[in-house]
């Protein structure tokens, strides 16, 4: 036995690591048909990552101090060595987080990721992503511009919508009358240390649950279903290490060569990433023309804006996100990859992914009247592709599925 | 179904239509242009670095575009004592906001709040009118708090016909009523000089960054080509 070997079995004896190494890794068969929208998972877990350790090296300089944090990220930018790519690299994983995970999200919906028995591995991603919006929101406060403080002023004055409790909530969330260095404060802390282990903890609860039922694949059938007799190893699955692991790393590098050329070359990707007005530090007493959210967001922004009433835009706006949570029980389709479902479904999902879409550049642009009706239309689309999902996913014409996934 | 695509297709021209622009001419940026950047960091030290500061520039910054620290501190530096020292200055907000009616924002990012378009066309935008307490409007920018300040280069202009407001590619047009020490075509020059150094300004890295980006591109390219064929490799026997 070679030392290595003992030095393993002597863990062994005190820590499951080879159990976990096979459970995991290379004894974790996954179905062989992966596809192209399977590398967002895997590169999600990459985004993370970076962000936080991008993020440890940011906080090391940065100042969470309203007199001082707008110059403290210029300080970052110019002063701290290698501080502008550490920044860069921090801005631009942000909105690529958020990229890789609606590419993930819709993946689950094209595949009927979501479906028995994957219900609970969609709540934890759909709490995650609820994290990783509070993530976001919170962090883009940090910098300190005008679009960070008035963004924050805007979203946190919904709250204020709610009755009878909501202007003492939002001063509550505040900790000011207005946004303050008190909310800089309580954002920061957030930002670096709670939402984090919130997202740790899920992205592993998500993991474990993916693991206990196994993945789901193109065709949408189970590969446990056909097991060699003797091993009990799904015939259709191969194991995630070393075949998907050398996979992934090939999507990794395209990822990178993606984000690299965002980074390096337009690292502010035309006011998407980081809007030119956040290069003016906060000023309380001088409101913005045109206060947007950050591209990730504009989607629920306009569908709270396409509602008359501020209180029900709002009630309507958490509807927006609580709604996908309930999509593993709106489901009622025989099949469930989009590969065997009938006109019905790809219809709905087309047209629900155009409204997405549609909503999202609706949310960054002024309000007109033209604007808003489309916002409202557009709307209705989004609910409808929920609300009537029980409806038109039973009468759809579904086709056979395969016994054996086909590649 | 054919109503709501053809109502998607008009959205994007919806953007357009809706808002007021100003007519921006094109600023001649030219990162790799030292001397252009160099005569822009004398304009900038010599006019705007009164009432301005640009808090997070260091004056050793400038080694970057070709300037020795003994040229920077007999040429550039007026007030501050060390050419490790910020371009800070010594007005206070406070001040300036009753003297002014505003502060004079700082302008270390001043060219990536507002682009550097904008910039070079405001400069050469001001106009003598007598509604305005300094004397100066702008076309750009609508009762500015600041006078222009390159008066004694530009010479004064009158407006002769403003914009039209919807008409995005429509300048409006000046006129000369008393030259000033530089023809018009020094004077845009000196301008894209000074609105040069205000871009370099607000990023002193973007070049390196560029530079660096080839370099991480090129490595990623050759990392592609091992993954794909390691992947390759490893998935063979995999039917």
């Amino acid at each position: 036995m070679s030392t290595m070997q003992k030095f393993v079995g002597w863990i062994d004896e005190r820590f499951p690591l080879t159990a976990n190494w096979k459970t995991h890794l290379s004894e974790y068969y996954a179905p062989k048909n992966f596809n192209f929208w399977y590398f967002f998972g895997s590169l999600a877990l990459l985004v993370l990552v970076m962000q936080i350790v991008t993020g440890i090296f940011l906080t090391m300089n940065y100042k969470p101090d309203a007199a001082l944090a707008f110059m403290s990220v210029e300080y970052i930018m110019r002063d701290v060595d290698w501080g502008w790519l550490i920044r860069y690299m921090h801005s631009t994983g942000a909105s690529m987080f958020f990229v890789v995970v609606y590419l993930h999200m819709f993946r689950g919906l094209m595949y009927g990721s979501y479906r028995k028995p994957r219900e609970l591995i969609w709540v934890f991603g759909m709490f995650l992503y609820l994290a990783l919006m509070a993530e976001a929101f919170m962090g883009y406060l940090l910098p300190w511009g005008q679009m960070s403080y008035w963004g924050a002023q805007v979203i946190i004055s919904l709250f204020g919508a709610i009755p009878v409790i909501g202007n003492d909530l939002s001063l509550w969330i505040r900790g000011d009358f207005v946004v303050s260095d008190a909310t800089l404060n309580r954002f920061f802390a957030f930002h670096v240390i709670a939402l984090p282990l919130v997202l740790v903890g899920l992205v592993a609860a998500h993991i474990i649950a993916l693991h206990e039922v196994g993945s789901n694949n193109p065709d949408g059938i189970e590969i446990k279903k056909h097991k060699d007799p003797v091993t009990h190893i799904p015939l259709d699955g191969i194991p995630f290490h070393p075949y998907y692991t050398v996979k992934d790393i090939m999507g990794v590098v395209v990822f990178l060569m993606i984000f690299s050329a965002i980074v390096f070359f337009a690292p502010t990707f035309g006011g998407w990433f980081i809007e030119a007005n956040n290069f003016i530090p906060a000023n309380p007493l001088k409101t913005p023309p045109h206060i947007e959210p950050v591209w990730y967001f504009t989607p629920f922004y306009a569908i709270l804006r396409a509602v008359p009433d501020k209180f029900l835009g709002v009630v309507a706006m958490g509807a927006s996100v609580v709604i996908m949570f309930f999509l593993p029980w709106l489901d009622r389709s025989k099949v469930k990859s989009i590969r065997y479902r009938g006109t019905l479904y790809k219809s709905f999902l087309t047209v629900f992914v155009i409204s997405f879409i549609a909503l999202g550049y609706l949310g960054t642009q002024g309000v007109t009247v033209l604007t808003t009706n489309l916002a409202r239309g557009f709307s209705v689309i989004y609910f409808a592709f929920f609300l009537l999902m029980p409806w038109y996913t039973k009468i759809d014409k579904t086709k056979p599925e395969p016994e054996r996934v086909t590649g | 179904m054919k109503k709501f695509l053809f109502a998607l297709l008009f959205v994007p021209l919806l953007a357009f239509g809706s808002e007021e622009s100003v007519h921006l001419d094109k600023a001649p940026v030219n990162l790799e242009d030292y001397a252009s950047l160099q005569r822009g960091a004398r304009i900038f030290t010599n006019y705007c670095l009164s009432c301005h500061s640009a808090n997070a520039m260091r004056y050793s910054r400038l080694e970057d575009i070709g300037l020795t620290k003994d040229q920077i501190k007999n040429n550039l530096m007026f007030a501050s004592a060390n050419v490790g020292d910020t371009m800070s200055i010594s007005m206070s907000p406070v001040n300036a906001q009753e003297w002014f009616g505003a502060a004079p924002p700082d302008l270390s990012v001043e060219a990536r709040a507002r682009t550097p378009d904008w910039l070079y066309t405001y400069l050469r935008s001001f106009y003598l009118d007598d509604t305005r307490p300094t004397g100066w409007n702008n076309t750009v920018f609508e009762k500015v708090g600041m006078p222009n300040v390159l008066w004694s280069l530009q010479g004064e202009q009158v407006l002769k016909k403003s914009a039209d407001a919807h008409d995005e590619n429509a300048a409006p047009e000046f006129e000369l009523v008393k030259p000033g020490k530089m023809s018009q075509v020094e004077y845009n020059a000196m301008v894209g000089d000074l609105v040069n150094y205000l871009t370099w300004m607000g990023e002193p890295i973007r070049t390196t960054r560029q530079e660096l980006g080839i370099v991480v591109m090129l490595f990623l390219g050759v990392f592609f080509i091992l993954a794909y064929y390691l992947k390759k490799e490893f998935w063979k026997d995999i039917h």
